[in-house]
């Protein structure tokens, strides 16, 4: 995939955003919030050049790996992969619905480009894990340089026991090829991540289980792409990057309010959301 | 002879792997308890220890089913099943993945490690999963059986696999089949349904109630899920009862599993031999499968029963 400059991803990443709202009301449920604080995340994952993959083929072999641990963050997935083109983007508003392959937590068996099934919290990133030795090995095996796996997960989602299992795992396997990227939005769903079960500091977590970390402002495109070939360009650790984002980000009345984790915008405050991030583009 | 089921577990992963399938282990810190270090002495690569962190090792299994790996999983059923459910649930089956979840110490025959680690709801627990099939070997060889159909067959698979030596039953040629029950003994006026270790005491007990008169059919339900019922079926319509026999909880296992098909397709009476919602306890294998009913003396008991109910 070629890259796009900054400014063409941030359009790409508000045109993904009005998307999120657009399938959202039309569900009438799921989780704004946490899609439109990783909106540029995304964005810059699918289209800042540091991820390789194939527009025309998602299973092409060799490709590099995206896992969305956070699976309720389902439709800035959708959104990329419509962007991508790997869905038509009219199908986005099937969202939940009967019939849909856009089940509300993406289902890889029905999805192109969705990976592996997420929703149950700390398992993606742990599949991730996996993957990315299991990438090595088979590099060994052909004499290449292995794939790499990039695995994005919420701050909430570090509550998860199985996150430090496969933390411990991934630094003593030494997973170069492994990038996590937090979308470190403080909220969760009952209020701010340091109320509920306060995480500390999360870049001294992952290098006091040896990872290599690097901080970076997850709405800044230009820096998340820095950080994201960085990432890349280590060997001998896995890598997680801390973005520290906005939850509903682009959305005034979403932002930084835990209350719109879960919950859909009606038709009119999908109409004033809408109106809010085409008037930023 | 008498070999454990586990012990068939390891040496058969080597042998895939010689043959040329590219089978993997994730052990969670268990590897010489389970046997998955003999893939390990094979080929180092091809053993992934994660330590004691059972939901990773299902992570890890899966990843490595996602590069294209046949990936079989370790630890104690307890753990192995129990304390990775949603895992197993969430991503290797919902997802579909080339995951073979094979623990071992399955069951009271663990011992005296005692009830934290007798798993008694593992069967029922797998079971209930879409798409996930149950493999319960009999003896060491059906276990061989079992690990290779699980290796060679996609998708997600459950093995039950225990740590206590048992009778060997099959020949050493014995090829077995993924959704195939497979009679032992015939005979015409008690069907024992039997699973695992329950197999050799269920045929024990055949030859208690021959000297009673009464002649047991015993069924080794190799396979169960997919169940095999036409095979269930012709013996129970043959004989007009039913004893089913488990070294799991009767809440979900073999004998539900059992009582399902024959409520709906046949309905005999049926008596039942399990843990009856009880967790285990210490001792030796062969004081537990007593205290618990499970030995031979326990099944002809119920087939004695099933059979006054005619």
């Amino acid at each position: 995939m070629d890259a796009l400059t900054p400014d063409q991803i941030a359009e790409k990443a508000q045109h993904m955003r009005v998307n999120i709202i657009k399938m959202l009301a039309a569900a009438g449920s799921g989780h704004p919030g946490g899609s439109l604080s990783a909106a540029d995340i995304v964005a810059a994952l699918y289209f800042g050049g540091v991820m390789d993959y194939d527009p025309a083929d998602p299973d092409a072999p060799g490709r590099d790996r995206f896992i969305l641990s956070k699976g309720h963050a389902a439709p800035v997935l959708y959104a990329a992969l419509a962007e991508v083109g790997y869905i038509p983007e009219d199908e986005l508003t099937t969202l939940r619905t009967l019939n849909s392959r856009l089940q509300g937590h993406p289902d890889s068996k029905k999805v192109p480009g969705v990976e592996v099934s997420t929703g149950s919290l700390g398992q993606g990133f742990s599949i991730a894990a996996g993957l990315a030795l299991g990438l090595r090995l088979q590099a060994q095996e052909e004499g290449t340089t292995p794939a790499h796996v990039f695995t994005l997960t919420g701050d909430g989602e570090l509550e998860e026991g199985q996150i430090w299992e496969a933390a411990m795992f991934a630094a003593h396997y030494k997973l170069g090829n492994l990038v996590a990227i937090v979308d470190s939005n403080n909220l969760q769903i009952d209020g701010d991540v340091a109320d509920v079960a306060g995480l500390g500091n999360i870049s001294a977590k992952f290098q006091a289980f040896g990872w290599r970390t690097i901080e970076v402002d997850g709405h800044d495109i230009k820096g998340i792409i820095t950080a994201l070939a960085a990432a890349t360009s280590f060997d001998g650790a896995p890598v997680c990057i801390v973005a520290r984002t906005v939850k509903g980000k682009g959305v005034s009345f979403m932002e930084g309010e835990a209350g719109w984790h879960g919950k859909a915008p009606d038709e009119e405050q999908a109409a004033a959301a809408i109106a809010e991030l085409e008037g930023g583009c | 002879m008498a070999q454990a089921t586990r012990a068939g577990y390891g040496e058969t992963l080597v042998e895939l792997l010689e043959e040329g399938v590219d089978i993997m282990a994730v052990e969670a810190d268990l590897s010489g308890s389970t046997t998955t270090a003999k893939l390990g002495a094979a080929d180092p690569d091809r053993l992934v220890n994660v330590g004691i962190a059972e939901q990773n090792m299902i992570g890890v299994a899966s990843g490595l089913a996602l590069a294209g790996k046949v990936v079989f999983t370790g630890s104690f059923a307890a753990f192995g099943t129990g304390r990775c459910y949603d895992q197993i649930r969430n991503t290797v089956c919902y997802a579909g993945l080339d995951v073979k979840v094979a623990p071992t110490h399955s069951g009271v025959t663990v011992g005296a490690d005692g009830g934290s680690h007798q798993m008694l709801e593992d069967v029922s627990l797998m079971r209930g999963l879409p798409g996930m099939r149950v493999l319960v070997p009999a003896d060491y060889r059906a276990a061989k059986q079992a690990v290779r159909i699980a290796a060679t067959t996609p998708g997600p698979f459950y093995v039950r696999l225990g740590r206590a030596p048992v009778p060997d039953l099959y020949d050493a040629d014995v090829q077995l089949e993924l959704g195939k029950s497979y009679v032992l003994r015939e005979g015409g006026d008690v069907t024992l349904v039997a699973a695992g270790v329950e197999v050799s005491e269920a045929l024990k007990a055949a030859d208690l109630l021959a000297e009673e008169g009464i002649e047991a059919e015993v069924i080794d339900v190799f396979s169960v899920k997919p169940f095999d019922k036409p095979t269930l079926l012709a013996s129970v319509e043959k004989t007009g009862c039913v004893v089913t026999c488990e070294e799991h909880s009767t809440v979900g296992g073999l004998g539900s599993a059992v009582a399902d098909i024959i409520g709906e397709n046949h309905p005999v009476p049926l008596e039942r031999v399990g843990v009856r919602d009880r967790f285990g306890t210490s001792g030796k294998p062969d004081e537990l499968l007593h205290l618990y009913g499970l030995d031979a003396d326990g099944i002809a008991e119920k087939a004695r029963a099933a059979h006054a109910r005619l």
